[in-house]
């Protein structure tokens, strides 16, 4: 088998072309720093079974970021075949510095100029033949996200991979990784020679947009404002699918599921229909509105607009100890916290790492998100439900800036900041679509491994033992409630719902499948029978709690290995128990207090 | 020859030296900070924010801390 590895700066279309090659899914975005680790797949390419690894992407071959270092590391102790060395074609005039240091190691490899389709647009002409000949390597022109010129690109691949190499030994090239290199000169000699560059290179477009969105005065609110409008249109594009959603998993269950089961013992047939059916449905009805949040994600993330909001938030996320960049990765927590962890690799101060790591949980989940939607849907009018939403995420923001103050001090650094801006873009339809797909498919493994076991615990916890009414005190579920009892009723927390927060500790997911399992209902009769038996406040206070407190376990083991840490881990996990349960005292207290 | 903070918004100035430490050094390097370089201050974010720079077709965005440390002559 034949290794082929993609390597590059940052976000010149790597994920990209290997989505192309190999009809994956890498994460693809419009942000320097979207891939942190390998992925690799295998793929037939001439002949060769290759297995062709996606590198994240780094600036030098010395750099010491801990994504670089993956880059590195992988380069130091494994075998390449070949490497093929993606660039941005329209700023090749600094790129190709790149090129002349892999070229230094002595491996085989390609040179591909990619998103040959903007350089055109701008007026950039490279002579790649010319070039081919000063690199003595391959040079070809491509647009990984169009397809121009890849089957070309692939054709060449597959021939170099027949040219017979001698073989580089990877501790030949960890040694070659540390020689120090003159490349400056030969590059700008090169680039003079094969590149012709236009005048004025500015995308006129992007300039134009962001005169809007990085007004000085207007920036700000414009970007707090676009997130309210998307709440709005999520709520009301997304409740009636919801709806609708939960109306059919209903009608299939009365009509399929209840005859077929019918003859089962009453035991099994409700743990079936009640416990697992009602569960997981319930939490399936909000499949739709998780797509559809995740294709706004995907347009935001691959427009460029986040380094923009790295731009904006810099000078205030600097009082904080934190930078830009932590503000971005809160906003990719929004879609799921762990890809967000990870991609702080790209901050090299451990301080600073560690620092916005102990933030992002914090972050309003898409997981917390569908807890939200569900109590939100069931004790607010439509009216008030994009403010309550709304209301939501700036708490999610008020703990994150609250626990940077409190904590930067342990966490001290002197990371420089400096961020490229790529033009603004906009996604494929085809792109959109992988993502959405992609969300499915995450949800699917998570409502398999996850939520069947949350759901089974907390039927088997509501439902023994068999001798007292499901669910009341007189059960397991009904005992472990009266245990937190004196830590969760200050806080307007009662037994049913203590439940679902425990097994929320898992997972988010559980807990509204663990509230159709406790009631013992499902769709409408759910909702109307949750708004009879508590009131706004404790919503609230319980909506408070499930945002603070930790997200899930798998948070919870990124945290430790991303940190390599476990007091680290158990820092995070106790200051966000502690903070929850103050923020929701506090609330649900001082709005007794004051009468509601 | 003053630092790439004082340059006006707006104005063009020709990259003089930089003085930072290595790994930041080559960070820049690669991100087009070279001497003799052109360089163009797009804006500036408010509360003293950090400068959005231009150079060649790469648009890069720093901290003035940052800026400091590279010199630039018109
Ligand atoms: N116009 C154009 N855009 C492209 C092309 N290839 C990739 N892009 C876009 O460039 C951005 C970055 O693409 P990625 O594939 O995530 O880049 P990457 O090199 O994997 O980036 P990192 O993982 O951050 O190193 C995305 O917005 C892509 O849609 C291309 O050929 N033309
Ligand atoms: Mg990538």
């Amino acid at each position: 088998m034949k290794r082929i590895a993609l390597l590059g700066m940052p976000n010149t279309g790597k994920s990209t072309l290997f989505n192309r090659i190999t009809g994956a899914s890498a994460r693809v975005g419009n942000w320097p720093g979207i891939t942190v680790d390998l992925m690799s797949a295998k793929v037939l390419m001439g002949g060769h079974i290759v297995e062709l690894i996606d590198l994240p992407g780094l600036y030098d071959l010395h750099g010491f970021s801990d994504d670089e270092q993956v880059v590195r590391h992988f380069l130091s102790n494994n075998e390449v075949d070949l490497l093929m060395i993606v660039l941005n074609s329209s700023q090749i005039d600094r790129q190709l510095s790149l090129a002349l240091q892999i070229r230094n190691l002595g491996l085989p490899t390609v040179l591909l100029l990619n998103m040959q389709d903007e350089a055109k647009r701008s007026g950039i002409t490279i002579d790649s033949a010319s070039m081919a000949a000063k690199l003595n390597m391959p040079v070809l022109q491509i647009s990984a996200k169009y397809g121009d010129g890849c089957p070309a690109a692939l054709q060449k691949a597959s021939q170099q991979l027949s040219v017979v190499n001698a073989k580089i030994l990877p501790e030949e090239i960890s040694r070659r990784l540390e020689a120090e290199n003159q490349i400056e000169a030969e590059m700008q000699a090169i680039v003079k020679t094969t590149v012709q560059l236009p005048l004025k290179l500015a995308d006129e477009t992007t300039d134009k947009i962001d005169k809007v969105l990085l007004h000085p005065l207007l920036g700000l609110p414009l970007f707090f404002i676009a997130m309210f409008l998307l709440f709005q249109f999520i709520f009301t594009v997304g409740t009636p699918l919801q709806g609708g959603m939960a109306w059919l998993l209903g009608e299939f269950r009365t009509l399929a599921l209840e005859p077929l089961l019918a003859n089962l013992p009453t035991w099994l047939n409700g743990l079936l229909l009640d416990g697992i059916y009602n569960g997981i449905s319930t939490v399936a009805a909000f499949v739709p509105i998780i797509i559809l949040f995740f294709l706004v994600m995907t347009m935001v993330e691959d427009s460029g607009y986040l380094s923009r909001a790295a731009f904006l938030m810099d000078a205030f996320m600097a009082k904080l100890g934190l930078d830009g960049r932590g503000f971005v990765m809160m906003l990719m927590g929004f879609g799921c916290n762990v890809p967000a962890l990870m991609g702080t690799r790209v901050m090299r101060s451990r301080g600073m790492r560690l620092l916005t790591m102990l933030t992002i949980p914090l972050s309003l989940c898409s997981a917390r998100l569908q807890v939200f939607l569900f109590m939100i849907a069931a004790l607010f009018t439509a009216k008030q439900a994009p403010w309550v939403m709304f209301a939501l995420y700036m708490v999610s923001f008020g703990t994150i800036f609250l626990t940077a103050v409190l904590f930067k001090n342990q966490f001290q650094n002197k990371e420089p900041f400096i961020l490229e801006l790529p033009p603004y873009r906009f996604p494929t339809a085809m792109q959109i679509w992988l993502r959405g797909w992609q969300e499915v498919k995450y949800f699917l493994k998570r409502a398999t491994k996850f939520i069947v076991f949350g759901v089974v615990m907390v039927w088997a916890l509501t439902h023994y033992p068999t001798d007292v009414p499901p669910a009341s005190m007189g059960t397991l579920a009904g005992q472990i409630g009266a245990l937190f009892a004196p830590i969760l009723n200050p806080l307007g927390i009662d037994t049913q719902l203590a439940i679902a927060l425990i097994f929320g500790f898992v997972a988010k997911e559980i807990v509204v499948g663990s509230l159709a399992v406790i009631y013992g209902l499902q769709g409408d009769a759910l909702m109307h029978h949750m708004a009879l038996s508590l009131d706004w406040v404790q919503a609230m206070s319980f909506m408070l709690f499930t945002l603070i407190y930790t997200p899930c376990l798998s948070t919870i083991a990124t945290l430790k290995s991303e940190s390599k840490s476990s007091g680290f881990m158990w820092l995070s996990i106790i200051w966000s128990l502690a903070l929850a349960w103050l923020v929701s005292f506090i609330f649900y207290q001082s709005a007794r207090a004051l009468g509601f | 020859m003053k630092p790439l903070n004082d340059l006006n918004t707006g104005d063009y100035a020709t990259i003089h030296a930089i003085d930072a430490e290595q790994s930041l050094h080559q960070r820049l390097l690669a991100l087009g900070f070279r001497v003799g370089k052109k360089i163009e201050l797009i804006r500036r974010a408010s509360f003293n924010g950090p400068l959005h720079v231009r150079i060649g077709s790469t648009d890069v965005i720093l901290r003035a801390s940052e800026a400091q440390l590279i010199q630039i002559s018109h």
